[in-house]
């Protein structure tokens, strides 16, 4: 296939993904703003006052980058491991993969509808909590570089999950048991300054606190970890679940007899 | 001629060890109307499956217009449509999206794809159907929607896997139509499928496969030829309440104005008739009793079970 038409193939798979989470926009983009709407209230204003400063900022300032962070992570992940659980399920992937279309450009075309999803809820719930606090970013290619390597390495970690999934309960055993865990306890609510040192340390065992606090760094300038660690790290998650999930569609893993 | 299809020696083991195909090999000219026949689980979906690569062969080598599909899959795949057995598609998806989208996973501007649609829905009947989910589409239509898909991309090789099982006489005979225009247009057809009939009306070669093993593969022609006897039934002016002893010709009283008789291969039809004439029995009809192809089908198969049995 030439590049020309690698390109056809990869915005028609963009397309398609694009226009299934619009479509459906009462499950896909709705849903986190409600949510996350309601941290805003009951954690920033309500509980939020009683609280008081955290890291030098009113707690609402505080929560607010990991809520973004949330639902980038949440919806990057949900969107590629339902898309293309669904897709596998229903049998319709084999439309694509009988076509000359490379798995680089399916695996690409997949992670790019779920990076899109994550970033537009993000944005959707950025404007959200302009409702309730004032937002001024201290660096924008931290902001920016940190949100968009996050999202894709859960878009890549949702295909991974949905390549490995044999039933729709396999799809939400990861995000319920793994993921919700982890984001709760990556920083979104708390500075890690507040936890004891052995629970620290078990914390910076959590890649998600990297992310979280890279981000928030990008918005508020203040961070419990070195930012480049998370860098780093979400660099080496790219690469290696990108080798992964290239691996396994070489081999037709679940797809394929 | 140019080889429109090439396998060589495949092979396919699944992982529970049950062996599908058994090292085939087969040739398809280019321009053919072929047809793959064999019982159901002879291996038939397989070699389709590997063919179109969502089966992972386990030995062998195959060429799709001289392109080797390991070697090669972009410019094989680009050479090939395939209308499988089950509908794989997205059942919300609207038709017309499904197939715009198949041309694009192809390479094809969406300006093409669009252009193409329209022109293999309207061949299809499906153009009044476009904007509705495929879901609510009858049996036929989902039917022809594979078939529309498929051919989006035009490819020069085209794979059907019995295409008109479950469709009704009526739809069947438009089906055939349609694919003897693509034929005659150039395209390379392979179909499988469990009607015999079909096989013999439309395919100028043909294969066949049973336990993984391709059992015969000439000519329909030269396949007829081998046929040692035929079956005629005979409608008859005059009551009976017998069958007739005719000499050298077993008959079968069907009912008391129709006749089941045998013919073995050099018998005279107007040495029956004779007879029929010395005993005053006025014949009004006559027709073959089954298709002739299917007779042959029959003590094929059973032949390769009993070699293989021997061999056990």
């Amino acid at each position: 296939m030439s590049f020309a038409e690698q390109w056809v193939a990869f915005c028609t798979i963009l397309r398609k993904e694009i226009v299934r989470f619009i479509r459906i926009w009462v499950q896909t983009l709705l849903p986190p703003v409600i949510t996350m709407g309601l941290y805003f209230v009951i954690f920033g204003t309500l509980i939020g006052s009683r609280i008081g400063q955290m890291d030098g900022f009113s707690y609402m300032e505080f929560v607010v980058p990991g809520l973004i962070m949330m639902s980038v992570i949440t919806n990057s992940y949900g969107n590629v491991v339902s898309s293309f659980f669904s897709v596998k399920f229903q049998r319709s992937i084999e439309e694509i993969l009988v076509s000359p279309t490379p798995n680089y450009i399916i695996l690409l075309g997949y992670v790019s509808g779920g990076v899109c999803r994550g970033l537009l809820v993000g944005i959707i719930v950025t404007l959200v909590s302009l409702l309730f606090t004032r937002l001024s970013i201290y660096s924008l290619p931290i902001t920016i570089g940190i949100v968009l390597m996050t999202s894709v390495v859960f878009a890549l970690a949702g295909f991974l999950n949905a390549i490995f999934a044999r039933s729709f309960d396999d799809i939400s055993i990861i995000p319920t048991f793994i993921l919700t865990p982890l984001i709760y306890l990556g920083g979104v609510f708390y500075s890690m300054s507040l936890l004891p040192e052995f629970w620290q340390f078990v914390s910076k065992l959590n890649p998600l606190l990297y992310m979280v606090n890279a981000f928030r760094y990008g918005i508020l300038g203040v961070s419990d970890i070195n930012v480049s660690y998370a860098f780093i790290g979400v660099t080496v998650f790219i690469v290696v679940l990108t080798a992964w999930c290239l691996h396994l569609l070489a081999k037709g893993t679940r797809m394929r007899s | 001629m140019i080889e429109a299809l090439s396998i060589r020696g495949l092979k396919k083991v699944y992982d529970n060890g049950f062996e599908a195909l058994k090292g085939i090999d087969l040739t398809v000219k280019q321009g053919d109307f072929f047809a793959l026949l064999g019982p159901n689980g002879a291996g038939k979906s397989t070699t389709i499956g590997v063919l179109c690569s969502l089966v992972v062969k386990s030995a062998g080598q195959v060429r799709i217009f001289g392109n080797d599909i390991d070697q090669d899959f972009s410019h094989a795949k680009k050479s090939l449509g395939v209308v499988p057995q089950e509908f794989n598609f997205n059942q919300f998806e609207k038709v017309a999206d499904i197939v715009i989208s198949q041309g694009g996973y192809y390479g094809l501007p969406r300006a093409i794809a669009v252009e193409r649609m329209e022109k293999y829905l309207r061949k299809l009947g499906l153009w009044d159907k476009r904007h509705e989910a495929a879901r609510n589409l009858s049996g036929g239509m989902k039917r022809r929607l594979l078939i529309a898909r498929a051919l989006v991309h035009e490819p020069q090789l085209l794979i059907l896997d019995e295409p008109t099982a479950g469709v009704d006489i009526e739809l069947r005979r438009s089906m055939w139509a349609f694919l003897q225009e693509m034929n005659q247009q150039g395209t390379t057809i392979i179909l499988t499928t469990h009607y015999l009939e079909e096989a013999e009306s439309l395919c100028r070669h043909v294969a066949i496969i049973d336990k993984g093993c391709i059992v015969q593969n000439t000519s329909i022609k030269s396949l007829l030829k081998c046929l040692d006897k035929e079956v005629f039934i005979f409608d008859t002016l005059n009551e009976l309440s017998v069958a007739p002893v005719l000499e050298n010709y077993p008959v079968t009283l069907v009912d008391k104005h129709c006749l089941e008789v045998e013919l073995n291969k050099g018998q005279s039809l107007n040495s029956l008739f004779a007879l029929f004439e010395q005993q005053s029995i006025d014949v009004v009809s006559m027709r073959n009793k089954i298709n002739r192809l299917e007779e042959l089908f029959v003590s094929l198969v059973e032949k390769n079970d009993s070699a293989e049995e021997k061999s056990r």
